[in-house]
């Protein structure tokens, strides 16, 4: 079998006395669709601020490809081809639509002052502007090029976060509830589009509470639970395990 | 064309004005020359988000290099003007070591209090920099020759012509970074740092270098300065200074290129032109103060956001008479 390209191993995270992340450690496999589950506060978001160097752990770490990234700052771990999308509309909302794309091509076409100043950079521009259009025609956001994105609806506002991220070519992309308020539509054919991003070779790590999405989409399952690991497999054993339904439904009871 | 057309225009007018004025309304004409300089780098520095109480003060770590090193080392008045620069954003790189650990609030008073630890040492250390009284006597810019036009650095008409020039070809110049993909990393940077981060986007090294680059305009607006009045002390770079910077980069707004620079004609027209002539003389800073409260408090957005107005009404009207030629 070929190497998992995202470890993350004995993952330990700490904010004053309260452990977030457990010693957490899974895999996720090159090409994949993986999801990470789990009820509110198991950690997942949490795990994903690690993963994408917004935190340093405070033990354990992530590797990519076999490379410790964990530790990095963000900007490095994106460099390396792991790029991350946030919760909620998290854009430039003052930006055009076109802008917020171009801003996502900074890493593959990186912008040069002394080029702009003397005018000669107008080749890597132009690849930025046709990466980025790209990107937004895979979203089918293309007619609001020059729309301010702080404008756009929601649905519309969440796919431009990933084309944002896509415009990066990454290796990795993590998805931080992309189907969040998106009505049932909306989800089928975002769906959709995450299929056909896996199948130009993208490995794809989400975090979701929609769980017909999740079970729709995933190859493999890891389900979270007060920062530790619960479960892991494929939807069908997922949605069978025990202590998975025993953390929600049991916790739901609980609440009740 | 017509942009073409409108921009030879306003330079004919910027060439003609001073032979309009007044001596020593010539004179506020180079000070207003210099800080539109001054404010257009403080709005390239607040593009990233970040607003400093330091840059009056960079403005003078230029004015006193230049200063120096002609007067001391006999360079070149404008090879020093450079150099004076040229030292503002590499006091500016040293700074932004300290000062990128804060942001907002903190990065505002950090860079207060590292500016009046500069004011301090020029004011402590008399060699070289001559102490509370400054330096005096600075080497005037050498008259020359360009064959249409003599350069008679007494006059102040001439000064304006060489300020204007140096103004000119820095403002072009922070234009072109403006609307490069520089530029839009800045206002990436400022509008959502974490987003920008996770594009792979190094916020700390590009808040960095809109500071160090507003730093250098800053210093050669001060060099220009210098070597205009020809003595400067510690106080003339006092955060009563900034203040005049701060207001009009308010008044004027930052949304656009042209906001600050606005926000600094006006107000200085205003304040030493129209006042001064409408007799207020002692009353001048109170009705200065007012008008100001008036404009933040009824164009909360600036200036500019009258022209922005006009300017998309006009290009509605356009666009509506354009349709209806079109369907007759």
């Amino acid at each position: 079998m070929a190497p998992p390209i995202l470890e993350i191993d004995e993952l330990t995270m700490r904010f004053g006395g309260l452990t977030a992340i457990d010693r957490l450690s899974f895999e996720v496999e090159r090409g994949a669709i993986h999801g990470l589950i789990g009820p509110n506060g198991a950690g997942k978001t949490t795990t994903f601020n690690v993963v994408s160097g917004f935190y340093k752990p405070a033990g354990g770490e992530v590797r990519l490809r076999g490379e410790t990234i964990s530790g990095l700052r963000m900007h490095e771990v994106a460099r390396r081809g792991v790029v991350r999308t946030f919760q909620h509309s998290t854009l430039f909302a003052e930006l055009s639509v076109l802008e917020n794309a171009l801003v996502g091509t900074h890493m593959s076409f990186p912008p040069n002052i002394f080029a702009a100043m003397a005018g000669v950079d107008k080749a890597n521009r132009r690849a930025a502007r046709a990466r980025a259009e790209e990107a937004l025609d895979f979203f089918g956001l293309s007619r609001l090029a020059d729309e301010l994105a702080g404008d756009l609806p929601h649905g519309h506002q969440r796919a431009l976060g990933m084309a944002v991220a896509l415009a990066a070519r990454p290796d990795v992309v993590l998805l931080d509830e992309p189907f969040t308020g998106m009505n049932p539509e909306e989800t089928r054919r975002m769906m959709e589009l995450m299929v056909k991003i896996r199948n130009t070779g993208v490995t794809i790590l989400l975090v979701e509470h929609d769980m017909h999405a999740i079970m729709g989409l995933c190859d493999r399952i890891t389900c979270m639970s007060f920062g530790r690991l619960l479960a892991e497999g494929n939807p069908q054993e997922i949605r069978h395990h025990p202590d998975v339904i025993e953390a929600y439904l049991g916790g739901a009871r609980h609440v009740a | 064309m017509t942009k073409l057309a409108a921009l030879l225009g306003f330079g004919a007018i910027l060439l003609a004005l001073p032979h309009a004025l007044s001596f020593s309304q010539q004179e506020i004409l180079v000070f207003l020359t210099i800080n539109v300089l001054v404010v257009a780098s403080y709005r390239l520095l607040t593009l990233t988000g970040e607003w400093s109480l330091g840059h009056v003060v960079i403005m003078g770590v230029g004015a006193y290099a230049s200063a120096l090193l002609s007067k001391r080392l006999g360079i070149y008045v404008p090879a020093a003007m450079l150099l004076g620069a040229g030292t503002a954003a590499m006091v500016a790189l040293a700074l932004s070591f300290p000062l990128f650990r804060m942001k907002g609030f903190y990065f505002l008073i950090g860079s207060f209090a590292a500016g009046e630890i500069i004011r301090l040492l020029w004011k402590r250390f008399r060699e070289p920099f001559g102490g509370p009284k400054g330096i005096k006597k600075i080497d005037p810019m050498p008259d020359f020759d360009i064959g249409v036009y003599v350069f008679d650095f007494f006059e102040p008409i001439s000064y304006y012509y060489f300020a204007l020039a140096v103004v000119g070809v820095s403002l072009w110049v922070m234009w072109r970074i403006e609307r490069s993909p520089v530029g839009l990393t800045f206002h990436a940077v400022h509008w959502q740092d974490r987003l920008a981060e996770a594009s792979g986007v190094n916020v700390r090294a590009y808040r960095t270098l809109a500071f160090v680059l507003a730093s250098g305009f800053a210093g050669l607006s001060g060099a220009l300065l210098a070597h205009y009045i020809g003595t400067i002390n510690p106080n003339s770079f006092d955060v009563e200074q900034m203040v005049f910077v701060l207001t009009w980069t308010i008044v004027g707004g930052t949304a656009t290129f042209y906001g600050p620079i606005l926000g600094c004609v006006v107000l200085t027209v205003l304040n030493e032109i129209v006042l001064r002539e409408a007799g207020f003389e002692q009353m001048r800073p109170l009705i200065y103060g007012l008008i100001m409260i008036l404009s933040v408090l009824f164009m909360p957005k600036g200036l500019e956001s009258l022209v922005r107005g006009a300017l998309s009404r006009r290009n509605a009207n356009r666009k509506m008479t354009g349709e209806t030629e079109a369907t007759e």
